[in-house]
């Protein structure tokens, strides 16, 4: 479904993808891992069509359509999420508000009529009982005042809703505790299938612990230097980092 | 300015955002002119175009003289200049003062209204017809300054209350009239005033009499429409102990190039434990990307609290004009009585909006509240400027005021006068403003959730915007999340 080739992009004059290559078929679970700066949070955004980056070479093909030509919202449409590592508030706007004009707004991108107020609150009743997510938090204005464990709560209860295609997970762990990470990866796995994808990208190997995936990739200074199989990222746990870049390194100056 | 009639079945209005698919249109919607055989006065003021209006109007003798006191006094004054706000000056003697739709016979029904003053509500989507119907709204249309068509007037009569225009009651209901008519703002009270006083040609006139509650909201759609005519509208609502009314005032304006004044006088009287709530939605022509053209609304409203335990109420949402220089006020003179003051206002491309409220507390125990959220986008300039004033017997008197601004882009101006004036060391009064900017990150959100970016400004300045919007009724409030919609169409992005 999503095939990345010789990715490259930046910000202003910083180069900070450098070559990436990746394919996700349906079904399958990714992680990206690497250490802070290596670039995961500027693949998801890059992925999602945030306008400050510029794609400089390479290409993103997303079912068969040329992912880089689309506007960020047609994106969306297409089935692509992403989870946002900090989802920024919008005072005033009830949540169940924003989710609703959100759905109708995919709905209509894919042809489908609009849902009603009884077919959006029967769709609703149904993901909050999968996601176990309260009523009361989605009466609330979007993410204002919301503690960080209930905003990625609520961008994994916004993912149950959209059913995306591919879900972009962009550290969805950080800052939350471990009661948090199982709740959040709970409703991950709660939507995992095999016409969907998850990208989950992550610093530590902890979330995997609970969503487990088939695939693990090592980011580091905007390429993908290894990949391998869920044990690489138990690896990565007990050897750290540095192995990777010393093994990157030795090979740059080789 | 109604773009879409309330229908009941729209219960989910604050949801309702397909309203947002019809606002694809970035020219003023509403810009076209009716072609009716108008009545007019010549050009300029005079005191004997006063007269002639009056006699137009088959006016008393009385009222006459009312108009020539306050044209009098008007020669005297000059334009104030105090308003964060700048225009060419306003040639007085280029205005045609008096305007009316002909018609032969004085209509009975809707069915013998000019089928082209028809079409314009037709085109504003205002079927009175419709709105009869379906939405329960007594509507008093009055077009070019004279009233067209009154509806519910019966079901209304049979309660006591009298909502009719302004000029049917100079003949009906005189007493009333001399009672009450500038006693609020009297015609000194300023420039634009005593100017109004002077020629108003028509308006709205709504009495509820001691203890009745209004069972509908009372609505008046003021639209100008001849080509150079100042509108001096008159707008005088009066309840009587233990009353309620709710008022809705809304308004569209033909596209012009001339700039064209608007200076209309709303006094509100509220007696003991009556409340008044007046809302209103201003759509008025804001001239085109350039500044072109546009409305000068220099308007004076002002409400008493005379009675204890009385209330009155002003919610605007001012998306039109080229300028906007309005203070709604009230005074609290009765103990234990409430002025409350919620305001939205949009100002885009070159539009200037310098508005605010006055809350003069007289009477002890008298509570105020003023939420104003001013928007501002494009090159426009938006000032609050508000009065909180407590006077030496006013005991307790509290007040509270909120001011929020919120910029989009990086060209427009938010500005905010606060005046406070304390003479009792009883009083509470507080403030609070701050101002903000739509992110990138904000509308970036709403992008990767499928929604577009002017919706997505829509949804961020409707948030921004609730804690007024909540406070219109229902049919308003729809219309008003459109406006805020319309009024800012490509300015992000």
């Amino acid at each position: 479904m999503l095939k990345i080739q010789n990715l490259h992009a930046g910000i202003e004059e910083k180069k900070i993808l450098k070559g990436i290559n990746l394919e996700v078929k349906p079904g399958e679970v990714h992680a990206i891992m690497g250490p802070n700066g290596s670039g995961k949070s500027t693949l998801a955004s890059v992925l999602a069509g945030r306008e400050n980056f510029e794609v400089t070479d390479g290409s993103v093909e997303f079912y068969g359509k040329d992912l880089l030509e689309l506007a960020p919202e047609e994106r969306a449409g297409e089935g692509l999420f992403l989870a946002f590592q900090y989802p920024v508030e919008i005072p005033g706007l009830t949540t169940t508000n924003f989710i609703k004009t959100a759905v109708n707004e995919v709905r209509k991108y894919r042809g489908q009529d609009a849902l009603d107020a009884v077919g959006f609150l029967k769709l609703m009743k149904e993901k909050m009982g999968l996601m176990n997510i309260d009523q009361s938090l989605l009466s609330r204005p979007l993410n204002e005042g919301f503690s960080g464990g209930e905003k990625k709560r609520n961008e994994i209860f916004q993912m149950a809703m959209l059913e995306p295609r591919l879900a972009i997970l962009d550290e969805t762990d950080s800052g939350l505790d471990i009661d948090a990470i199982r709740i959040v990866s709970n409703g991950v796995n709660k939507i995992r299938g095999k016409d969907n994808a998850v990208l989950v990208i992550t610093h530590y190997q902890r979330l995997l612990d609970y969503i487990v995936p088939d695939f693990v990739h090592v980011l580091y200074k905007g390429r993908i230097v290894k990949s391998g199989t869920k044990e690489l990222a138990l690896e990565l746990e007990e050897r750290g980092y540095d192995f990777i870049k010393n093994e990157v390194n030795i090979g740059e100056e080789a | 300015m109604k773009t879409e009639i309330y229908q009941p079945e729209k219960t989910d209005r604050k949801e309702d955002l397909d309203i947002l698919e019809q606002t694809v249109l970035n020219e003023y919607k509403y810009g076209f002119v009716t072609d009716i055989e108008a009545d007019e006065a010549p050009k300029g003021l005079s005191e004997d175009i006063v007269r002639f209006i009056s006699a137009k109007k088959n006016e008393p003798e009385w009222m006459l003289d009312w108009r020539l006191k306050a044209f009098r006094q008007w020669q005297k004054m000059t334009e104030p200049n105090w308003a964060n706000v700048t225009f060419p000056p306003v040639n007085y003697q280029d205005i045609i003062y008096y305007s009316a739709p002909k018609q032969k016979i004085k209509p009975n029904s809707l069915d013998e209204i000019d089928p082209e003053l028809r079409r314009t509500f037709e085109k504003l989507g205002i079927s009175l017809e419709e709105q009869k119907r379906l939405t329960g709204v007594a509507v008093d249309a009055v077009i070019d300054s004279v009233s067209i068509g009154t509806t519910f007037k019966k079901q209304l009569a049979e309660l006591g209350i009298i909502f009719c225009s302004m000029s049917e009651a100079i003949q009906e209901h005189p007493e009333l009239i001399r009672q009450y008519l500038g006693s609020v703002v009297p015609v000194t009270d300023n420039y634009f005033v005593a100017l109004n006083s002077a020629v108003f040609s028509d308006g709205s006139f709504c009495f509820i009499p001691k203890g009745v509650r209004c069972p509908m909201e009372l609505s008046t759609y003021f639209r100008i429409n001849a080509e150079n005519t100042g509108q001096f509208e008159r707008t005088l609502i009066v309840a009587e102990d233990n009353s309620y009314v709710s008022y809705l005032e809304g308004c569209t304006a033909p596209m012009r190039d001339e700039n064209q004044l608007h200076a209309a006088v709303v006094e509100l009287v509220a007696l003991e434990h009556a409340e008044i709530k007046y809302s209103t939605v201003q759509n008025w022509y804001p001239g085109d990307k350039d500044g072109k053209g546009g409305i000068y609304n220099f308007v004076t409203k002002r409400g008493i609290c005379k009675g204890d335990h009385s209330k009155i109420s002003w919610t605007q949402v001012e998306t039109g004009s080229a300028i906007t220089w309005k203070y709604p006020s009230v005074i609290l003179k009765g103990d234990h009585s409430v002025g409350e003051f919620y305001s939205v206002a949009v100002t885009n491309h070159h539009q200037q909006a310098d508005t605010g409220t006055k809350m003069m507390h007289v009477g002890k125990n008298t509570r105020s509240r003023i939420v104003s959220k001013g928007i501002s986008a494009g090159r426009s300039n938006n000032s609050y400027r508000g009065l909180v004033q407590v006077g030496r017997n006013a005991d307790k008197a509290r007040n509270f005021s909120q001011c929020d601004s919120l910029l989009l882009g990086d060209k427009c101006g938010a500005h905010t006068f606060p005046y406070i004036e304390v003479k009792n060391n009883t009083a509470v009064v507080e403030h609070e403003a701050t101002t903000s900017k739509i992110g990138e990150d904000q509308i970036f959100y709403c992008n990767q959730r499928g929604i577009d970016t002017e919706t997505a400004v829509a949804l961020i300045i409707n948030g921004f915007a609730k804690e007024v919007m909540n406070q219109l009724p229902m049919e308003f409030a729809v219309e008003a999340q459109k406006l805020l919609a319309i009024s800012l169409e490509g300015s992000v992005g």
